[in-house]
């Protein structure tokens, strides 16, 4: 024991994390192998290099309709369910009301109830109503989806600095705007931008939901579900997923980037 | 100063919940006194500091501020600033926006507002220090920033919890001494909350002993030393030694005291009103008593008891002595001066003497 270290990586359960990390991720990598394979067909051997299913995808007017619903969707999602999880995580980690726990549970609900359920709830409501199926009701959706993600990022941040400087602020002459505006939110900052990027990736990829509310104007992953109908158009498609991988990817990195140590820059307060 | 009380506690009591934090205070503090709440962690003291501040509201009485009362004003109103026990810098903003924090409302140009932190930093003795970020300073760094930050905003009424007590020892006692020549300076009322029961001695013009929700005494550091009002007072502060003692009758202005262990005492009624037979206590510093080989001629009072232990402290030396009939060994503390150190043995048989002055009467509890 002592000639090995206690601190010493056991060599078995790396193993086991790169055979983990390996069944995880091989079967994506496939989507932008065969994307790059000069033929409509996705099996191997691979015959030839080529960028002409990218260029094709630049060529098709619905691709990019598809994406500007999906971000016009993403951008207006994300606002939304970052300023909404502001105000919650402020409210759960400064004040103490009843109902606190259970307002907890069913803001992060959505994170374990499957979608489907949301989906047909929330289309069975939306057509009783009479309200017609628009980017309108997938967003409403998809907030239902990002709020969660917007709490759980937020709330370390929140809890992560000391109240004493909202007192502080407050003591020295401002009120509550000014107190949040000049001390809470730049001290929440990183959060916020994590929370915004990571809920538009969330919103920007979601499909079960937009499957069950839009309209006649589809999200780009919903027009990825009516393009597998059609062989021919296959190697766009992956083309098309290869770069959603891709950009959700390093969105979500970046997000971590800017919102790592969200405890200990603020602990330093002290 | 209780006609032009600057700041008024009147009657005050605070619940959070089943607790409650303070019972029953009553505190008037004049127009640029160094006041001091003391007391035992968990005594009030803060949480009546919170209530001054605006941070907490009584749950009865009223607190009235240069004659306002502050009962429906939120804290960004009040004139007060406050000291933060952890100072509370916001670590998002460099040192001269910390200070500069509280000036927004005041509309000034960005040259007035500057000149203006740049004389804190002159007063608070850290000159050029504007642009550097709270994680780049020391504790006692960020204490001044605080101070100053508070004092900019020229309060009537600065507040301190604590705000030394994060400091290691020599960085305090330097503090205790600028923040003392600072408040002369600045001629603040300041209301100081601190558990040290030295610091308080040192830096106060008054001091209010507060004890479980309650105030004990109010009065000058000497006054708290020499009168305490109660045995809680008389051991939170110092060392002291307390006898039974049985009243056997008044005398001009003196109670006749017969007590265990020092005899019969005459001891200062100070307005006391007690009958014959009442049970007291009288209570006696240990450096008020000296020690003898033999019976002194000249002394207000004496008796005979066997010195238990001697403790050498350097500058002074700590005695225990047993005397018949008590159970607590009386503390005796001398000062090692030159010639004064008569050499003491353990175990020896001694003469304990005292000054009919240096007695306190204390109520029994």
């Amino acid at each position: 024991m002592s000639g090995r270290g206690f601190n010493k990586p056991s060599r078995s359960l790396r193993l086991y994390s790169l055979i983990f990390l390996f069944v995880l991720y091989v079967p994506v990598l496939f989507l932008p192998l065969f994307s790059f394979n000069d033929s409509i067909y996705v099996k191997f051997p691979l015959t030839g290099f080529t960028f002409e299913w990218y260029g094709e995808l630049f060529e098709r007017e619905p691709v990019w309709n598809a994406l500007m619903n999906s971000l016009k969707v993403g951008i207006s999602v994300s606002v939304l369910s970052t300023v909404m999880g502001i105000f919650a995580a402020k409210a759960i980690t400064r004040y103490r009301f009843p109902g606190r726990g259970p307002a907890v549970g069913f803001i992060m609900l959505p994170l374990v109830v499957p979608l489907i359920i949301f989906g047909v709830a929330l289309l069975v409501l939306f057509s009783r109503m009479g309200v017609s199926l628009s980017l309108y009701t997938v967003a409403m959706g998809h907030l239902i989806v990002c709020l969660p993600f917007s709490v759980a990022t937020l709330i370390p941040r929140f809890e992560g600095f000391d109240k004493s400087v909202e007192e502080a602020s407050s003591d020295l002459g401002e009120n509550a705007f000014w107190t949040f505006w000049r001390v809470t939110l730049p001290m929440v900052f990183p959060g916020v931008v994590a929370s915004l990027i990571l809920t538009f990736t969330v919103s920007f990829d979601e499909f079960i939901m937009a499957f069950f509310l839009s309209g006649s104007e589809p999200t780009l992953p919903m027009y990825i579900w009516g393009q597998l109908r059609f062989p021919k158009e296959f190697p766009s498609i992956l083309a098309l997923s290869s770069i959603i991988i891709a950009v959700s990817f390093l969105l979500i990195f970046i997000s971590q980037w800017i919102n790592r140590g969200a405890h200990v820059t603020s602990v330093k307060g002290d | 100063m209780t006609q032009n009380a600057f700041i008024s506690v009147r009657n005050i009591d605070k619940h959070f919940g089943a607790f409650q934090a303070v019972n029953g205070a009553s505190i008037d503090i004049g127009h640029g006194e160094f006041f001091s709440l003391l007391g035992p962690s968990g005594c009030g003291k803060t949480t009546l500091l919170r209530m001054l501040a605006g941070f907490e509201a009584p749950s009865s009485g009223e607190i009235l501020i240069d004659g306002q009362p502050m009962t429906d004003v939120p804290p960004n109103l009040r004139p007060v600033n406050m000291v933060f026990q952890n100072y509370a810098i916001f670590p998002h903003l460099s040192v001269r926006d910390n200070i500069a924090y509280g000036l927004r409302k005041q509309k000034l140009s960005r040259e007035k507002r500057y000149e203006m932190v740049d004389e804190m930093l002159d007063l608070i003795k850290l000159p050029g220090y504007g642009e550097r970020r709270s994680h780049e300073l020391s504790g006692g760094q960020r204490q001044r920033i605080a101070l100053a930050r508070a004092l900019i905003l020229r309060p009537k009424v600065l507040l301190l919890d604590e705000p030394l007590g994060a400091l290691d020892k020599q960085l305090r006692e330097q503090m205790q001494l600028e923040l003392r020549a600072l408040q002369q300076t600045v001629g603040i009322t300041f209301v100081f909350v601190t558990h040290d029961q030295e610091e308080a001695l040192t830096l106060s013009d008054r001091i209010a002993v507060m004890s479980g929700g309650h105030v004990l005494q109010i009065d000058t550091p000497r006054g708290l030393y020499e009168a305490p009002n109660s045995r809680k007072v008389a051991s939170f502060i110092g060392t002291m030694n307390f006898f039974d003692a049985q009243v056997l009758g008044a005398e001009g202005g003196h109670f006749v005291v017969e007590t265990q262990g020092l005899g019969k005492l005459r001891v200062p009624s100070a307005g006391r009103n007690l009958a014959p037979g009442d049970k007291v206590e009288v209570a006696i510093r240990p450096e008020k008593l000296t020690l003898s080989d033999h019976k002194p001629d000249q002394s207000d009072g004496a008796v005979s008891g066997e010195l238990e232990n001697a403790a050498y402290l350097g500058e002074r030396s700590h005695y225990f002595v047993r005397l018949p009939g008590v159970e607590q060994p009386v503390a005796v503390s001398a000062q090692n001066s030159e010639g004064a150190t008569s050499q003491v043995n353990a175990n020896t048989h001694t003469w304990l003497n005292w000054s009919e002055s240096a007695i306190v009467l204390i109520g029994k509890e």
